[in-house]
């Protein structure tokens, strides 16, 4: 994010009304995306082939801290079959430069370094040279041949360990920067920032409370696992210009990083983004893109990479592991009184984790008076964190969510019941900038209160767990064309990637209730580079919220046009035309009597009356629409293996006006799961060279069909006031509460409090172990 | 690399192909007869998203060598719908929203049309268990499950 808020930006107040076709469920049949989805014809970044393509493989560290003495390319160069070999050398340096990308911001400095290592090798996958050849076989055999002489150093993994005084350093011109911090240039650290925000008095808040809670939880790196590895494929024209096939959340800024890291003007380059096989976050930063480009301008020929899985756990952002800190305290009667909170946040090989965002959810639930955030982004040899589905909050409100839950069980409460005492509402202030506004948490609660999943009975070792969460919907650059074809049928393009086929959906609904026409006659299409103007990246949740304001104000240009060629055949004023029900009509009986005329009728009457029907919106989207949602989950613990089953699941979240809810059910759906098997399995396992020992999905074990059961969904609709339907973004909040809910179930269950991840039989039999020696040991 | 010709038969076609020796059957699927509906996720037999069967039996066309396939007889899911009508699991994964990101649909549609073929009516944890071997990341398996039982139901009539 990074960006102040611009009185430029757009906001369209909700408006109250009854749709025919949002909020309902056309034929999905009709989904832009849907029959190519099940065909196999939908192509995805791999599926491209270029003419005349070689095949590039990147050769990458085995050593998780090493400096690069040098490269020797030159038997590679000489292999029959190889037609270009790429090192640092072929790369421009980079000044210090900050950028958003998605949710994260980048520093070009470390962009250039991460695709392909300088000085150093930082993490065991690092890219240090990368082959085109004729064939994959030829390049994996040029690889073998390029000698690299490193000098391995020291590693650090872990969070606490980096931030200790004698810890190895990755940088060496790295220095804390941030919050009470005076840059010390003779105290080189891990730790690259510190932050702090607060509100009131937090150590007045402790003293007024009657009960405090203390947690310490540490959690593993997990990764987005989508299962679509990187894949690009450029071509370099004798031209000068370039285009790139690819995987991306968001081609526009694609584009704009690959023109700095290749040096060439922004308009010579066209990215095309496939169709995406799932990013969740890890798809907004480019690996093979330039390293693609420059090989294919060095060989002349267009030129394929894919990652395989074994590069993509290795290499690719995973969430930061943390170790965080809350202390939290409440009166007798269940107010809470103070909170504090420490996050320890890896950023994995160059610094900028998700830190920034993941502190304005801390305790971002709850309407607090004393509040003290603090937390450090730390450096490690790990690869660089990239955003991963409410980038960092899963892991504080594990800390945050189980200290609730403790606090509510010391003064005697319900803990749904503690939450609403201390929940947030419009007004609100947050401990980091503005008061809420019109927000849906409370109703997140009281809907859970009232589910048929509060009276379903639970067995011996089964418990239930509650847990929140809060992420907000990023706005930014948007824009969206429509043209309106000649029979009458609509054509949207839009440049939010969509990474679900929810957007094509929702835009499509949104499309044909605004102009009056049938779902089926609008078509949606995400547009390459060359299509429309800038559009920022599908990451914040600001797909569809932001997407969609671009797509009313592009179709409502259109229908001014359409009422315009309306005004003209009648011979009145385009105010004296309106548009409703799919048809021009005059405003009045006083306009004079013509008969109405239907978007296909206008569109054969176009071209004499000024052209074709078309619409356009280039606008930056204000941020805004938070979302809250809530979380029930019923566990069973094997007191013999530790394994803990997932029973029963219901998820509570505010969407603000469901669109198209069965997509909303999905995202619903699908972050749980996710969350779930962070909580449950997920983890990053380093051997004590500092090597990855499980990247694969045999070892990194994501949750499958048979580890989890039915999610029951309730989509609570309180409105986005700055959104025409009243949107909010809701992709991310799932994965939130997952991790507190399960620990807190676990606890509801056993009666052990488990604050380490993931929750994997080892770590609940220890617990259980340590709570009652005698009994396990049976 | 010296390249072996194999003669095999997919989705009903009977067809010529160079393959290397080293080459899994997933890559000749893709990279050589350009038929690239069948998806790679990890090349370690892990993830289902190259699901084929080869003479009815369900596998991983990531862990089958090409030159295995001579001779056999290869589904993949572009002979699936018969010409422009839709099998009724790729109608009920479409009218479930089964579908989010899509790149383990095609797979998933394999496995799923294999498991009915050998269970016609599943119960919810036998569809579970029967897709197992293909991992989805965006739907939390449930929309997945229903078009399933769905599908098995529309199927029997």
């Amino acid at each position: 994010m990074g960006m102040k808020p611009s009185p430029y930006a757009t906001k369209i107040p909700y408006e109250e009304k009854d749709n025919k076709v949002v909020g309902g469920r056309p034929n999905p049949a009709d989904r832009s995306d849907a029959i190519d989805k099940v065909t196999g014809r939908a192509r995805y970044a791999a599926d491209y082939n270029l003419p005349g393509q070689l095949i590039g493989k990147v050769l990458r560290s085995p050593h998780a801290h090493a400096i690069i003495k040098s490269i020797d390319t030159s038997e590679a160069e000489k292999l029959p079959g190889v037609k270009a070999v790429v090192t640092r050398d072929d790369f421009p340096d980079m000044e210090v430069e900050h950028a958003a990308s998605g949710e994260l911001m980048v520093n070009f400095r470390d962009v250039t370094r991460n695709m392909m290592a300088r000085e150093k090798a930082l993490y065991d996958g690092h890219p240090v040279a990368a082959v085109a050849a004729l064939s994959e076989s030829i390049a994996k055999e040029a690889m073998k041949l390029i000698k690299v002489d490193y000098e391995v150093l020291p590693h650090v993994i872990d969070v606490r360990d980096a931030m200790k005084d004698d810890a190895p350093l990755l940088h060496e011109e790295l220095f804390t920067k941030g919050a009470g911090i005076e840059p010390d240039p003779s105290k080189k650290s891990n730790i690259a920032t510190r932050m702090e925000s607060r509100l009131g008095d937090i150590e007045e808040g402790f003293k007024q409370a009657d009960f405090i809670v203390e947690h310490e939880s540490n959690t593993k790196a997990a990764h987005q696992g989508y299962i679509e590895p990187q894949a690009s494929v450029a071509n370099f024209t004798e031209g000068g210009t370039i285009e790139v096939y690819t995987g991306t959340q968001g081609h526009h800024v694609f584009r704009a990083q690959l023109a700095k890291l290749l040096k060439m003007d922004i308009s010579k380059i066209k990215v095309v983004p496939a169709e995406l096989g799932g990013g969740f976050g890890g798809k907004n930063n480019v690996y093979l893109e330039p390293l693609a480009a420059q090989l294919s301008r060095m060989a002349n020929r267009p030129v394929k990479m894919v990652m395989t899985r074994d590069e993509v756990f290795r290499a690719t952002g995973p969430t930061s592991g943390t170790n965080c800190k809350v202390r939290m305290g409440c009166t007798r009667d269940g107010r809470i009184t103070a909170a504090q909170a420490e996050l320890n946040y890896q950023a994995g090989a160059f610094p900028g984790s998700s830190l920034p965002l993941a502190s304005i959810t801390v305790f971002t639930r709850y309407d607090l008076e004393n509040v003290l955030v603090v937390g450090h982004d730390v450096v490690c040899n790990r690869p660089k964190v990239a955003a991963y589905r409410a980038p960092g909050a899963p892991m504080i409100a594990f800390a945050v969510e189980t200290a609730i839950d403790d606090l509510a069980r010391q003064c005697g409460m319900d803990p749904i019941d503690f939450r609403l005492k201390n929940a947030a509402k419009q007004g609100t202030q947050t401990h980091f900038g503005p008061p809420l506004g019109q927000i849906g948490y409370i109703e997140t609660l009281e809907a859970a209160k009232a589910s048929p999943h509060m009276n379903e009975p639970l067995g011996p070792n089964q418990g239930r767990g509650i847990a929140s969460g809060f992420w907000f919907t990023i706005g930014n650059d948007t824009s969206a064309t429509i043209n309106i074809s000649e029979d009458g049928t609509a054509s949207l393009i839009f440049g939010t990637v969509d990474v679900t086929g929810g957007m094509r959906s929702a835009f499509a609904m949104i499309v044909a209730e605004e102009l009056g026409i049938p779902f089926e006659k609008v078509r949606t299409q995400v547009g390459d580079t060359s299509a429309l103007g800038f559009n920022f990246m599908t990451a914040g949740s600001r797909g569809t919220a932001a997407g969609s304001m671009a797509v009313v104000k592009a179709t409502r240009d259109a229908i001014h046009r359409a009422c315009e060629i309306a005004a003209r055949k009648w011979e009145v004023e385009t105010d004296q035309v309106v548009w409703e029900n799919g048809h021009a009509r005059p405003a009045s009986a006083n306009v004079g009597d013509f008969e109405p005329l239907s978007l296909a009728q206008l569109c054969r009457e176009a071209t004499w009356f000024g052209g074709t029907i078309a619409g356009h919106a280039e606008i930056n989207v204000a941020m805004g629409g938070p979302g809250f949602g809530t979380h029930l989950v019923d566990v069973d613990v094997d007191r013999q293996t530790g394994l803990v089953k997932v029973l029963r699941y219901s998820i509570f979240q505010d969407a603000g006006k469901a669109v198209y809810p069965a997509f909303i059910e999905g995202q619903f759906q699908g972050g749980a799961v996710q969350g779930i098997g962070m909580a449950l399995n997920e983890e990053y396992i380093y051997s004590d060279k500092g090597t990855m020992e499980n990247p694969g999905f045999l070892d990194y074990r994501v949750p499958v069909a048979s580890d989890v059961p039915m999610i029951n969904t309730h989509i609570v609709e309180v409105p986005n006031p700055d959104h025409p339907y009243g949107v909010r973004g809701i992709g991310e909040v799932p994965i939130i509460p997952p991790l507190a809910a399960i620990s807190n179930a676990i606890h509801d269950a056993v009666g052990v409090r488990l604050l380490d991840h993931p929750m994997s039989p080892p770590k609940v039999l220890k617990a259980l172990d340590e709570a009652a020696p005698a009994e396990a040991a049976e | 690399m010296t390249k072996h010709h194999i003669q095999t038969t997919l989705n009903g076609d009977e067809i010529d192909v160079l393959v290397e020796p080293t080459q899994s059957l997933l890559d000749v699927l893709r990279d050589e007869l350009h038929m690239t509906g069948t998806k790679e996720g990890c090349a370690t037999g892990d993830c289902g998203a190259c699901s084929v069967t080869i003479d009815g039996n369900l596998v991983c066309s990531c862990l089958v060598l090409g030159v295995e396939a001579g001779g056999r007889n290869i589904e993949t899911i572009e002979g699936m719908a018969d010409g422009d009508q839709l099998h009724p699991l790729q109608e009920k994964f479409i009218e479930h929203v089964a579908l989010q990101c899509g790149i383990c649909t095609p797979g998933l549609l394999i496995a799923a049309k294999h498991l009915l073929e050998e269970n016609p009516d599943p119960t919810e944890e036998e569809v579970r268990y029967g897709l197992a071997g293909n991992l989805c990341r965006c739907t939390g398996y449930q929309k997945v499950v229903e078009a399933v039982l769905d599908a098995a139901q529309v199927m029997q009539k």
